[in-house]
């Protein structure tokens, strides 16, 4: 038998007390009856912390002159599994690519943040936010506007008092 | 102490079946609250808050929700019976109360009202006739759905109430042993005159009401017709709307008329116990509390507040056993079908047949004896009880007749060891159990 494979002997049938187990099981859902922890988060009132590394809706960051930091450089919509980045680049007069068109569809992200690891001028980042409701579902795809003026949090892509994930 | 008038007692009596009809009713929309709240604290959630304070309006806004809801009628279905299922689930569960004495006498200027909607001679009778009633509304909800679920769920409903009726009968005719009379009122004269509950002295029949009330009521352990789990939503798949809400209103109003019954029957109805004051009956047309040492009746005390404490003791009871059933649903999981039948025919139905006897051969001999009618009558009654509850849950304990899924897979693994030739290799180590190997 391999080393740390645990084996449960159940108790014989006729060795089992039913009415104790119930007898447990009662008490058992009695402390929790009256255990006043408990863990519902009062949520308009109360809101949960979240973790930093937090994967929620996008955000694009924006130079100081209000451009958006993305070069158009197609990485991540080809490193997107789920498909759902829209990207149509350009360049202007001085020769810096910008993008024209970029559309993320959030109801088809899977929020992996693999394209905020893939960004090499990392403009574009996954967020700490989970408050996305809508009344329409085309407001889902969010465009560069958009996601230029999101303002919450930008996740990381590790917890810096953990950084090796333990 | 007069006779109420003829108009009096229309009046009073019409003001009673207003006022127990509004409180059964407000009493069960709270009792869905309850429940809601009861299950979100035992898995340590807070449950429905934000309606009135602490959510104690939320009944009121699932009242709503029901009313504003499509009712869609399925094409298939037996559009008379099915309309008539709820009603016919909802209405005994409501009448049921009508028996059942809930306070002391209250004397009023006019006359002694007592407090029972109306004192029927037949009394429990009347309750077990119309309880019996609702499984039609489930049978014929589910069958006139036309729908394979609702069908098993109303078959199930009526095999297990059916099979429950018997042992609740039963555990009911061993009350009517000691009480000898079947209203409600006398039970709780008698039980005021022993100065015991008829829990103790008949403690073996009331474990026995309690398990078959589970079961009548389709409450967890016993939820086959509904068994979410497996049956989708049971006999009420098809409903929804108002005509679905009309049968968690009947679950919860059975829920409140056994819990009355349960108090009523085993815990002394309205009495409050160790005190001798509250005590009251009619006997020979006037309100006595009990008999002095010759015999001759002494006669009660009504006041307007003992009816209020007295009533207070009734509600303390009857939330008792309420807690009791949420507090059981949300603990134990569901039979298997065949455990249902098994502990109903082969366990609840021997065991109450064998208690009427005892207690009807203690009864007999108590009576030939000579000891009067009293604590002592019911001390001796209740060493009997005791001893029989000793046995009864020390055979159902170890499953010896109603054995869990581990019993079987043990068996199995023995058979298949023996047609092989060796020893057997259970999930409960080598060799299988001592006692029957
Ligand atoms: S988080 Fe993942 S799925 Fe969502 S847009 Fe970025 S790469 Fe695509
Ligand atoms: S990877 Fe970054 S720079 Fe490249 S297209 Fe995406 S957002 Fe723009």
């Amino acid at each position: 038998m391999p080393p740390k494979v645990k084996v449960v002997r159940r108790p014989e049938p006729e060795r089992t007390s039913y009415l104790r187990a119930t007898l447990k099981g009662m008490a058992l859902t009695f402390r929790h009856l009256v255990n006043p922890n408990k863990v519902t988060i009062q949520y308009p009132e109360e809101r949960p912390v979240l973790s930093p590394r937090w994967r929620g809706t996008h955000r694009m960051e924006v130079h100081a002159d209000g451009r958006p930091k993305c070069v158009a450089c197609g990485l991540c919509p080809t490193v997107c599994p789920a498909n759902c980045i829209r990207l149509v680049g350009g360049e202007d007069d001085q020769g810096n690519r910008y993008p024209v068109v970029y559309e993320i569809d959030e109801f088809r992200c899977i929020f992996c943040g693999m394209c905020q690891e893939v960004c090499p001028v990392e403009a574009i980042h996954v967020g700490v936010d989970y408050e996305n409701a809508e009344y329409t579902r085309d407001r889902f795809v969010y465009d560069l506007d958009r996601l230029m003026e999101q303002d919450h949090p930008t996740a990381l892509l590790w917890d810096p008092s953990d950084p090796r994930s333990e | 102490m007069q006779e109420l008038s003829q108009t009096a007692f229309l009046v009073a009596a019409t003001l009673k079946v207003l006022a127990v009809f509004a409180g059964v009713m407000g009493v069960v929309a709270l009792l869905t609250l309850l429940e809601r709240r009861i299950a979100a604290f035992i898995q340590d959630r807070l449950g429905p808050n934000r309606v009135g304070p602490f959510g104690i309006l939320q009944p009121v806004a699932d009242g709503l929700k029901n009313f504003l809801k499509e009712e869609t009628m399925p094409a298939t279905a037996a559009q008379p019976y099915f309309l008539l299922g709820p009603l016919l689930s909802l209405v005994p569960a409501l009448v049921t109360f009508a028996v059942i004495p809930f306070a002391s006498p209250l004397p009023t200027p006019w006359g002694v009202v007592d407090m029972i909607v109306a004192d029927v001679p037949i009394g429990i009778l009347y309750i077990l006739a119309l309880s019996s009633l609702a499984v039609y509304g489930v049978v014929m909800g589910g069958w006139a759905s036309n729908n394979k679920y609702s069908f098993l769920g109303g078959l199930r409903a009526s095999a297990q109430m059916v099979s429950y009726e018997v042992a609740l009968g039963l555990s009911v005719v061993v009350v009517l042993i000691v009480a000898g009379n079947v209203t409600l009122t006398e039970m709780v004269w008698r039980q005021q005159q022993m100065g015991l509950w008829f829990a103790f002295p008949l403690s073996l029949a009331f474990i026995l009401f309690v398990i078959s009330a589970f079961a009548e009521t389709n409450r967890l352990p016993f939820d086959m017709p509904e068994a979410e789990s497996e049956l989708v939503g049971g006999f009420h798949t098809e409903y929804s709307g108002m005509k679905y809400a009309m049968y968690p209103m009947a679950e919860y109003a059975h829920m409140l008329t056994s819990s009355a019954l349960m108090a009523t029957l085993f815990f002394g109805g309205w009495d409050i116990p160790f005190w001798r004051g509250d005590d009251a009956f009619r006997h020979e047309g006037i309100w006595i509390q009990g008999f002095d040492g010759e015999g001759s009746p002494v006669p009660a005390v009504l006041a307007w507040w003992k009816t209020i404490l007295t009533f207070g003791s009734f509600a303390v009871k009857t939330s008792f056993f309420i807690l009791l059933y949420m507090w059981v649903r949300w603990t134990v999981p569901r039979f298997r079908y065949d455990q249902i039948m098994q502990l109903g025919w082969k366990v609840l139905l021997p065991t109450a047949l064998a208690y009427v006897m005892v207690v009807a051969v203690t009864v007999l001999s108590l009576d030939t004896v000579g000891v009067p009618y009293g604590f002592v009558w019911g001390a001796i009654l209740t060493m009997v009880s005791a001893l029989c509850t000793a046995v009864f849950l020390w055979v159902v304990d170890r499953g010896r007749i109603l054995s869990g899924a581990a019993y079987g897979l043990r068996e199995r693994y023995r058979i298949q060891a023996r047609t092989l030739g060796r020893e057997a290799v259970t999930p409960f180590g080598v060799g299988g159990s001592g006692t029957t190997a």
